[in-house]
């Protein structure tokens, strides 16, 4: 079946074209049922990605993008330029680090030690509370968090308690805020992370654990050579996946839980975009802002899917 | 009977203690805010650190959220996007993931690469910003329920679900003389139920969730998601209207018990549906990762 392809592509153009009606008439019903998500496609996704010329003129909403003047990169200069390109890539990037120390390794822990239980029940039990934040939403968890961290709120109370300070507002605490959205972020997710690795973990041989005890091995030799060696490409994989990610944090936790006192820690490259585009109403600088950021995340993202492919022989795509 | 050494058994227990500990923490801000919303307002805003059970009792609070009509409002909304929303994105996930799924389509690889570049390239919010608005949806329900309707890693579930089906039974479906969307509506649907049910539930429990497409595009507060309502309560602390007749101590205290009533008032049913759909939506991230 593969040859007649090739063989179609050298009798030219012509033959393509009789081809391509002839399959479009003998699939038209299923084509026909493709149109509505085809057209999705085209308005909400490709048709913003014709709106990133915005970035390139000087937009106004009444002229268009073709009848605006053309500046070429100034935008991007203006942004390189200025005082924030730094801090909000600084942040974007040191809060993804934390991210990748702290919470990352949650997951995977979280499932080794739910792996060694044997009753049943339990497991199912510690899984459905360890989940259950994934399913509250996040303006509610981020109300929590606000809450907790205001003056008199519960967390407060316990930092001051602790550190002996008399702390009024944890969210306006220029030092604290990382570590606010580090530990919030981690309460919300780190239960349903875990899922992925229990799934490579009850994809281990039993076998392999019965030969071990034979041998004489115990739990913890059991751990470093059968239980860790075969979850190894899932957590490879993921963190891969998450250092393709190094330049995006999604807008909507910061935007719920910022505030300018502590924006210097506080301020990333979505949030930024979005307060310069939807606040300031300055379209083509945050236009050209949220580009850049896009075309560094695809570059990663594709780079981070070639070491994959090199590592564990299987990438994303 | 398996010997164990005392190392394992000490193993084990500390395990299970740490794991106890680990859902206790992860639980207690839930019941801190049970305890919380029916607590006597008074008697809260004087104490300091945690509870263990509610400091007084008192319905005070959800009184006055009941009463509030903001809450309904947004609830209603909610229900009719969460229902409209996953009705539209259904369709078109399932038409769309139909099409893609038939290798012998000429035009299913370019189409699938079309899709595929979405995933790792987008416009950006202002591009996207400015469509919505050319389009003039702009403060209208479809400015919610348009935008994110099809989300490709749920298309891509769908259009694996439909590899699975096998061709035979197609076939066989078609010499009897179905064909188009009446093949697809009696003979191939009912074949991958499962990923339907668990597609129904991540794109009922997004917009659900969802309230960032509601701040960006509605200025008009009728139109507005529970979770917007929730935003101003929680976050931006818009509560004034609930004070009402009271007076300024009295609701200093209830402005805080309110909050925590407000979010029970949301969370509650979430609470009720979750422990039975929990393992569907645990299965749909294992269906997503095989393919992703």
């Amino acid at each position: 079946m593969k040859k007649t392809s090739c063989e179609k592509k050298s009798s030219g153009f012509k033959n393509w074209f009789v081809d391509a009606g002839r399959d479009l008439r003998k699939n038209k019903s299923i084509y026909l049922l493709m149109v509505p998500g085809i057209l999705f496609y085209i308005v909400f996704c490709y048709a913003p990605m014709y709106g990133v010329l915005m970035g390139f003129v000087d937009y106004s909403p009444a002229r268009g993008i073709l009848g605006s003047e053309w500046v070429g990169l100034k935008y991007f200069k203006e942004f390189f330029g200025g005082m924030y390109a730094w801090r909000v890539i600084r942040n974007t990037l040191v809060i993804n680090l934390y991210s990748l120390i702290f919470v990352f390794p949650m997951g995977i822990i979280l499932a080794l030690m739910m792996n060694e239980l044997r009753s049943m029940k339990f497991k199912k039990t510690i899984q459905t509370t360890t989940y259950l934040p994934h399913f509250i939403s996040l303006v509610v968890v981020c109300g929590m968090v606000v809450d907790f961290t205001s003056s008199s709120g519960l967390i407060t109370n316990i930092v001051n308690a602790i550190t002996g300070k008399n702390y009024t507002n944890l969210l306006y605490e220029v030092d604290m805020y990382r570590g606010i959205y580090i530990v919030s972020s981690a309460w919300k997710n780190f239960g349903w992370n875990s899922i992925i690795y229990m799934a490579a973990l009850s994809g281990i041989d039993m076998e392999l654990y019965e030969a071990a005890q034979i041998d004489g091995a115990g739990k913890w030799k059991q751990l470093l050579h059968i239980t860790i060696p075969g979850i190894l490409p899932t957590v490879v994989t993921m963190f891969i996946l998450q250092i393709g990610q190094m330049m995006t944090i999604g807008h909507e936790q910061t935007i719920l839980l910022y505030n300018p006192v502590v924006y210097e820690k506080a301020d990333v490259i979505s949030s930024f975009v979005y307060r310069y585009g939807l606040e300031n109403a300055q379209f083509s600088y945050s236009t050209a802002v949220g580009l850049f950021n896009s075309l560094v995340n695809v570059i990663l993202v594709f780079a981070a899917n070639k070491l994959s492919k090199k590592v564990t022989g299987s990438g994303i795509f | 009977m398996i010997k164990r050494s005392l190392g394992e058994r000490v193993f084990n227990v500390v395990n299970i203690i740490l794991l106890i500990i680990l859902s206790l923490v992860t639980l207690y801000p839930f019941l801190y805010v049970v305890f919380a919303s029916f607590s006597n307002p008074l008697e809260f805003i004087k104490h300091d650190g945690a509870l263990l059970s509610p400091t007084g009792f008192s319905l005070a609070a959800y009184q006055k959220v009941f009463e509030k009509s903001e809450i309904w409002i947004g609830y209603g909304n909610t229900i009719f996007y969460v229902v409209a929303g996953t009705l539209i994105s259904m369709i078109l996930t399932i038409t769309l993931g139909y099409g893609l799924s038939k290798k012998d389509l000429k035009f299913s690889k370019p189409i699938m690469l079309m899709v595929f570049i979405t995933m790792y390239f987008g416009g950006g919010l202002l591009p996207t910003y400015m469509v919505v608005r050319n389009l003039d949806l702009l403060d209208t329900r479809w400015a919610i329920l348009l935008p994110t309707a099809i989300n490709t890693f749920n298309l891509i579930i769908m259009k694996t679900a439909f590899q699975g089906v096998p061709e035979s039974v197609e076939e066989a479906a078609i010499i009897d003389g179905a064909s188009g969307i009446r093949l697809l509506v009696s003979i191939v649907l009912p074949l991958v139920k499962p990923t339907i049910a668990v597609l129904v539930l991540y794109y009922a429990s997004s917009m659900w969730n969802s309230w960032f497409q509601a701040a960006i595009y509605l200025r008009d507060n009728t139109l507005y998601p529970l979770q917007m309502y929730l935003r101003d309560i929680l976050i931006t602390n818009e509560q004034t209207d609930m004070m009402q007749g009271t007076d300024s101590a009295e609701r200093q205290a209830l402005s805080s018990v309110i909050k925590y009533a407000t979010i029970m008032v949301s969370i509650v049913p979430m609470l009720f549906v979750y422990p039975f759909l929990q393992k569907y939506f645990a299965k749909g991230v294992m269906v997503g990762a095989v393919k992703g």
